[in-house]
């Protein structure tokens, strides 16, 4: 079990928006990432979901997902990307973020790279959702870059920020 | 342009990088994905809200009342 949590980066969004938030060179002195997220796309709609890439690699990529908006529930899956979290978009109630948590275990192992992502995007407004996803890179490689990105093709909207975190077993 | 935020986390240093062509293509190529995976699922839902209606108007036929199908 995981007891200690060291900030390693942290980002925020200007004001001209980003198409992605990546963390370059993480030291592979940690058992495990994590990555915290607030954040809000210009895409025109309620939501946007949001990809995982490791190492800026978009093959070998596949997830599964869950979600419900509290009236009713879906899941679906991918078979080219890590789809591991949503956000509030540009239809959203203005000036809301949403929040998420993706967590990469055993990063630097020479396995596959399994990957979950908890989401939210309540907004007071007609359509929210709460996301549970579970990703897998099948690269062996050690993770050394993290993106996230929006699968839509849209950016991430100013003063949306993320925090890398290292995570050590002892 | 669309630009991406890159931060290096050797030297905490947070760069704003312009996307390659590699990139702002696999950018469309993701959102060409998304669009073709949400409208296959829309044609499924929609197929399985046919079948819903269908078989709760033969159930009706049958006489079975609104609340014993909701029932079901």
């Amino acid at each position: 079990m995981a007891n200690t949590y060291t900030l390693i980066a942290s980002s925020t969004v200007g004001s001209g928006g980003s198409a992605y938030i990546e963390f370059s060179s993480i030291p592979s002195t940690y058992t495990d990432l994590c990555v915290v997220f607030s954040a809000r796309s210009n895409r025109s709609a309620d939501t946007d979901p949001i990809n995982l890439e490791l190492n800026g690699s978009t093959i070998n990529d596949s997830s599964r997902y869950l979600y419900g908006d509290g009236s009713s529930a879906a899941s679906g899956s991918s078979t080219s990307q890590t789809e591991i979290a949503r956000m509030p978009a540009a239809n959203a109630t203005a000036s809301t973020f949403g929040n998420g948590l993706i967590y990469i275990p055993n990063y630097t192992s020479s396995n596959y790279k399994s990957s979950s992502g908890d989401s939210v995007t309540e907004n007071n407004g007609t359509t929210a959702y709460a996301k549970l996803s579970a990703g897998l890179w099948s690269d062996t490689s050690a993770v050394t870059s993290v993106k996230i990105t929006s699968q839509t093709g849209n950016n991430f909207v100013q003063y949306s920020t993320a925090y890398l975190y290292g995570i050590k077993n002892s | 342009m669309p630009t991406k935020l890159i931060i290096n986390c050797e030297t905490g240093e947070q760069t704003e990088v312009e996307l390659t062509a590699e990139e702002i293509a696999q950018r469309e190529a993701d959102a060409a994905a998304y669009a073709a995976e949400q409208a296959e699922r829309e044609a499924v839902e929609q197929v399985k809200a046919a079948a819903k209606a269908s078989a709760e108007a033969k159930l009706a036929a049958l006489g079975l009342t609104a609340e014993e199908i909701s029932a079901l």
